[in-house]
């Protein structure tokens, strides 16, 4: 006789698994999205769960904002190489150049924003009608009010009016032609849940998660990286400090926290002790109270 | 430590957010950044403190309102279990969010409001309860600061709700005087109620027990995919993906696949580098049998000894979701786990007024009614009664011309 011993990581892990099989059991041409980020190699490792031996059946998409940190593009190669899947890359320096968006300017000029377009484009150009992303509703209030399977018209829009009733653990997928679903597996995971599951599984991440020196500046009370992609002036003071990121980003939205955490378990008792939710370290949600239901609506992730 | 999933119904007035606001910030679960933007908020309560109840407001229209529309999902941990709250608008024309939000929860937490006692709000709510076959309930006997924390008044209502929860069939009933607002009895034991002596709400939900899955023998389980490499050293390999929705799977079970009827044994069970001997409910694993059966997504395989109902007429409750009515000439697509068929509704049986729980004769369904209903289905389902089987007795219905989700199922009987 087994002993049955299930607990909560399993249990959330057993849920995502099945979600990730509705995906590819009700779609014709899904696709994960992947960011190089912490939660989008959450997923990576439990499509492999839910799929192998089989392959994928679906390609990974980098939205890439051209403004990346150096250590989450070496580590996107060296994962596709050992997982053997396909890579797909929507690069937003294409969408710059084609004239389809226009750069930003002045001091807190990012590129986040202009990811959409590429996302929607690639989204069209290659005919996906789900995509998989490794949001969480504990990040943000108008996430915690996103269904696990949310559907996006065919603008990419997201009509929080207007979402499904989605029932006990079924998911319905149908949709219109144009008409896309984001589908988000670890919705009911907490950031500290994310990295127990890395910890437990042993899963390697860009070395940027963890502490290291870096050259940074302060920008609205928060440690920027310094990098050619950020619009500095004399005003801005290059300080070398021991940082690390909490969340993953373009280098011109995400930043850095001070810490000495070079092991997984630091980070957890770093995160378990913080008094910050990891979105606090995102410029892009302190424009308004309603940044993200807004972003959201316009069809971002 | 295991997760406990709890909804919360209650209305506009009775204080839900500002118990769940309560829950999460005497946990220490609200974060410096959430409390700043909350303190920096308009909106305080009439003493100036701060207004617990803006943290469950998600989107734009909810702020502007006050209210909550849709349903939303909060998260918290103490030392001894991780918490999911679905937290649910409880006003009549939300309805169908309060289902949505019962039927993943294990346990509801049902406010009364101490000044009012049990009303019209409250048997609608806790109806809900017993048709979704929630296990747990905790009647929380709100605002008891503005009854002068007083005993009797919370013993007459507890006695009128002990009616209602018979008449529904409500088994595991809890009652707990609180005060969400002044913190009463939520984390800590109150002083101001040195005669209830019961637990707070937080310890009852710390050591409440989580049987969310169902564990009896009904070994079940959908295919959900075919998993086939066919690359040259696993050339034969055909696993079969799903979750087990109830029971276990041991090796060598006999097992039967419907709706083919097949039989056959389990030849291995397989989770990623893992070959366990047993898959039990609850976990997404991949099934080889011994035999080469032909089954693919939206077959289920289930212990032969064991079988499930197999029916193409099914009486169930169903809760109506969709702004446009019912319509009994047209046929919609059911989806029940991995399977999805045609149907009709061929008759409807009663609605159930859920203000007073009076059946009435029907032949219109609109959007948050309740009732019951015979379904005809193209394909034969292989299914339990929800009561014995949550996960397998239970189906949704999509409007084939919007997509939408436009009703919840209960299945209550096969018709013979």
């Amino acid at each position: 006789m087994s002993t049955y011993n299930f607990d909560y990581l399993d249990e959330l892990e057993a849920e995502a698994i099945h979600i990730l099989r509705e995906v590819a059991g009700q779609f014709e041409k899904p696709a994960l999205l992947f960011s190089g980020g912490k939660d989008s190699i959450t997923l990576v490792r439990l499509a492999e769960k839910a799929f192998r031996p089989g392959k994928f059946p679906f390609p990974l998409v980098h939205i890439d904002t051209g403004h990346n940190f150096e250590e989450t593009i070496t580590y996107r190669d060296q994962m596709v190489e050992r997982i053997g899947e396909k890579l797909i890359i929507g690069s937003v320096q294409e969408s710059i150049d084609q004239g389809k968006v226009v750069e930003q300017t002045g001091k807190n000029a990012s590129r986040n924003a202009l990811q959409t377009v590429t996302l929607l484009d690639t989204i069209a150009k290659y005919q996906f009608d789900a995509c998989i992303g490794g949001a969480r509703r504990d990040e943000e209030k108008a996430r915690a009010k996103e269904r696990i399977f949310s559907v996006r018209d065919e603008f990419g829009q997201w009509d929080p009016k207007r979402q499904r009733p989605e029932l006990w653990n079924i998911y319905n997928g149908k949709i219109h032609k144009g008409e896309n679903i984001r589908v988000f597996p670890i919705s009911n995971w907490t950031e500290l849940d994310v990295w127990n599951y890395i910890r437990r599984e042993k899963i390697d991440l860009p070395s940027i998660y963890f502490s290291h020196e870096r050259d940074c500046i302060t920008r609205n009370g928060q440690l920027m990286a310094a990098s050619p992609f950020l619009n500095m002036d004399g005003e801005d003071v290059v300080e070398r400090k021991q940082v690390r990121f909490r969340t993953v980003g373009d280098m011109s939205c995400t930043a850095a926290v001070e810490s000495d955490a070079t092991l997984i378990d630091d980070i957890i008792a770093e995160i378990s002790a913080s008094k910050i939710s990891e979105r606090g370290a995102r410029m892009d949600d302190k424009v308004s109270e309603a940044a993200m239901e807004d972003r959201k609506k316009g069809g971002y992730f | 430590m295991n997760i406990l999933k709890f909804f919360t119904a209650g209305s506009v007035d009775d204080g839900k957010s500002t118990l769940i606001g309560r829950l999460l910030y005497d946990t220490d679960s609200i974060l410096a950044d959430q409390l700043e933007a909350l303190q920096s908020s308009n909106r305080k309560n009439d003493d100036g403190t701060i207004d617990l109840a803006i943290l469950t407001d998600g989107l734009r229209a909810e702020r502007e309102q006050g209210i909550t529309i849709d349903v939303a999902y909060k998260y918290f941990q103490t030392e001894k279990r991780k918490f999911i709250i679905a937290d649910t608008p409880g006003h009549i024309q939300y309805t169908r969010n309060m289902v949505t939000g019962a039927s993943t929860a294990n346990l509801a937490i049902i406010l009364i409001d101490a000044r009012n006692g049990v009303v019209e709000q409250t048997i609608r709510h806790s109806y809900i309860v017993s048709l979704l076959g929630i296990k747990h309930v905790v009647v929380c006997i709100n605002k008891m600061d503005m009854v002068d924390y007083s005993e009797t008044v919370y013993s007459a209502i507890i006695e009128k709700y002990k009616v209602l929860a018979q008449q529904l069939k409500l088994a595991d009933v809890t009652y707990i005087p609180v005060s969400a607002l002044k913190g009463d009895n939520i984390v800590q034991n109150s002083g101001n109620m040195d005669w209830y002596e019961g637990e707070s709400l937080l310890h009852f939900l710390e050591k409440v027990d989580t049987d969310n899955l169902d564990k009896s023998q009904l070994a079940r389980m959908p295919v959900q995919w075919v998993i086939r490499p066919q690359t040259e050293e696993l050339h034969d390999y055909r696993g079969y993906a799903g979750r087990v929705l109830s029971g276990t799977f041991n090796l060598n079970d006999k097992v039967t696949v419907l709706p083919s009827g097949a039989s056959s044994t389990v030849e291995k069970i397989e989770f990623f580098d893992q070959t366990p001997d047993a898959a039990h409910a609850g976990q997404s694993v991949i099934i080889h049998l011994k035999d080469d059966v032909d089954i693919s997504r939206g077959d289920t395989i289930v212990n032969a000894s064991a079988l499930p109902q197999e029916s193409k007429l099914i009486e169930a409750d169903l809760c109506w979701m969709d702004g446009r009515a019912l319509d009994t000439s047209i046929m919609y697509n059911i989806q029940h786990n991995s399977k999805i068929t045609r149907c009709k509704i061929s008759e409807i049986l009663h609605k159930v007024d859920i203000n007073t729980l009076e059946k009435h004769a029907a032949d219109e369904f609109k959007l948050n009614d309740i009732g019951r209903v015979i379904i005809k289905t193209a394909d034969a389902l292989a299914f339990d009664l929800y009561d014995d089987n949550r996960a397998n007795g239970s189906a949704i219905l999509v409007d084939t011309r919007t997509n939408l989700t436009v009703g919840a199922l209960m299945f209550r009987a096969a018709v013979e």
